[in-house]
């Protein structure tokens, strides 16, 4: 397994905010994360990525332990996020954020590489290069975020709400994307609420509720699970 | 009001203004570094100021020169100036690392609230000045006769001193080069991230740590410069020299929008011009006064002071 929580638990202050997490994702994934607002997604994440410190429980990644590992250098080992809200840096411009995604690297050669691919990936990031971050419309500010986690070349890509506030046409593409980077090698934990779109690209999903995990299996099984059908896919 | 003393003088006031407003920069923006990635004022930064003005005069004590020598050949005199230089970046950079270390980061390991960084922030400030001032029995300090005043240029009753002319350009030169590092560096860039967006910055990489070491560091390297032009220019020091200064420098960062490199260099030159028309307008004594009350006006019009932006945001 690529990444494995264990039991994880999380205070924010006197409130737990995860009960006893365990889940893996292997390789190759994409493992989807579903649950209604506040169930613990982003929290999950922001543990994973080291920005909350978790209060019991172990991460392991890539074999080595990293409960404990400051975020930044989890970045070194090969962990990269799309966080909630998508965190761009708005006074600078396209560009640079995409460049700030490349910090912890020095090889420019491999950096411009990966820059290429990016634009590949958002033709739109090329058109918009020299813009600055923070006048960019929120579909190209999750294009950026996304953009910009891929610039540190991850091994494990965490996508927190790709999807949030975006045009159904845009949910689209940028769930083609995630598939297609994720074919190109790159491990995907993704966080959603529209678990429609999650579940029918992802391998593998977990069921979130208040803090803990109720139900996991793949994405296809949880997408005819009858209660997962009533509680998060709507009437369909 | 004197007006036509004021319109007589314009130029020398002009002159006069623009090199006591580049000391004022150079010192603003330590504060405005600081507060762009922490939102901490930095109280002791007055200090860090402070023994960068004792460090050079302790340097230049060691060739035997006090405020009764006479001045040194002109290649001494470079030669002096750099190692001037050099001791007052180095100490300042050092003692702005050191209150950095001991004052902040235990409590910021500790999550403490805003309120705590402020008194040890005053604590740190009180404790290095009061140091300097028993161990100088609080007197004043001479500096050497480095460099004599002397006119360059002259437009009508405007005399351009060798004196101001350097401290402009070398004041102007710092800042230029630390808005490059800024904007070009790659560590610059990580000092932009974390004032933008500290948890993003935590995800692309950057060691939060370092790049608040950095900013004090780069704070007190400007506050040294600044220090060795203050002793030049006012030909003492003092164990509360960096205290009076300190409030013009922090009051620049705000009037030109702290956390904004260019507001710090624009809040600095233009506090230095005011003071000096409030000085003619008013007479000598109401300099502060004077302009101070101006300083509040411009931030009813402007709160967020004239340039208004946070160091990341601030572009180029």
């Amino acid at each position: 397994m690529l990444l494995e929580l264990k039991d994880v638990t999380l205070m924010y202050g006197r409130i737990q905010a995860l009960h006893g997490i365990s889940l893996s994702v292997g390789q190759g994934e994409i493992v989807a994360l579903i649950g209604a607002n506040g169930a613990g997604k982003s929290t999950t994440m922001r543990a994973i990525s080291g920005l909350r410190p978790v209060a019991q429980g172990t991460i392991t990644f890539n074999g080595e332990d990293i409960t404990k590992l400051r975020a930044d250098l989890r970045v070194v080992r090969g962990v990269s996020q799309s966080p909630e809200g998508r965190g761009i840096f708005p006074g600078m411009s396209v560009r640079e954020n995409l460049e700030m995604g490349a910090y912890t690297r020095r090889n420019r050669a491999e950096i411009n590489e990966d820059l290429d691919r990016v634009f590949t990936l958002f033709p739109r990031l090329k058109e918009r290069e020299k813009q600055v971050g923070g006048t960019m419309s929120g579909g190209e500010q999750q294009m950026l975020a996304v953009g910009r986690a891929l610039m540190s070349r991850p091994k494990l890509l965490l996508l927190d709400e790709p999807s949030m506030g975006l045009a159904p046409m845009l949910i689209q593409q940028i769930f083609d994307i995630v598939v297609e980077i994720n074919q190109q090698g790159t491990t995907v934990l993704l966080v959603e609420q529209n678990a429609q779109q999650a579940l029918s690209r992802a391998h593998r999903a977990y069921v979130l509720e208040t803090g803990e995990i109720v139900k996991s299996g793949t994405g296809a099984e949880l997408l005819t699970d009858p209660s997962v059908k009533d509680a998060y896919l709507g009437v369909a | 009001m004197n007006f036509s003393g004021l319109i007589q003088d314009f130029g020398p006031l002009t002159i006069t203004g623009l090199a006591q407003g580049a000391i004022i920069a150079l010192f603003a923006l330590g504060y405005t570094l600081v507060y762009g990635v922490l939102r901490l004022i930095n109280f002791a930064h007055s200090e860090v100021f402070l023994l960068g003005s004792y460090a050079c005069l302790i340097v230049w004590g060691f060739f035997g020169l006090d405020q009764n020598s006479a001045t040194p050949s002109t290649l001494s005199v470079i030669g002096l100036l750099l190692l001037g230089l050099v001791a007052a970046i180095v100490i300042s950079g050092i003692t702005a690392l050191g209150v950095e270390l001991v004052a902040y980061r235990p409590l910021r390991k500790r999550n403490a609230p805003p309120l705590a960084f402020l008194i040890t922030a005053i604590g740190a400030s009180l404790f290095i000045s009061e140091t300097v001032g028993v161990m100088t029995q609080r007197n004043i300090k001479g500096v050497p006769p480095l460099i004599q005043p002397r006119d360059v240029f002259v437009i009508g009753n405007m005399h351009v001193t060798n004196l101001q002319i350097l401290i402009i350009v070398l004041a102007l030169m710092s800042m230029f080069l630390l808005d490059r590092f800024i904007n070009r560096s790659r560590l610059g860039r990580g000092i932009r991230a974390v004032a933008q967006n500290p948890d993003s910055a935590a995800l692309m990489g950057v060691n939060k740590g370092r790049v608040i070491s950095l900013v004090f560091l780069l704070g007190g390297l400007m506050a040294g410069i600044a220090a060795v032009m203050y002793d030049l220019k006012i030909g003492v020091t003092r164990f509360d020299a960096g205290f009076l200064l300190g409030i013009e420098a922090f009051t620049a960062a705000v009037l030109g929008g702290i956390g904004n490199l260019r507001g710090a260099l624009l809040g600095g030159l233009l506090l230095g011009l005011l003071q000096n028309y409030a000085a003619s307008l008013f007479g000598t004594e109401w300099l502060h006064a004077a302009s101070f009350v101006l300083l509040v006006l411009i931030l009813l019009v402007r709160p967020t002071g004239l340039l208004g932006e946070s160091l990341g945001r601030a572009r180029a």
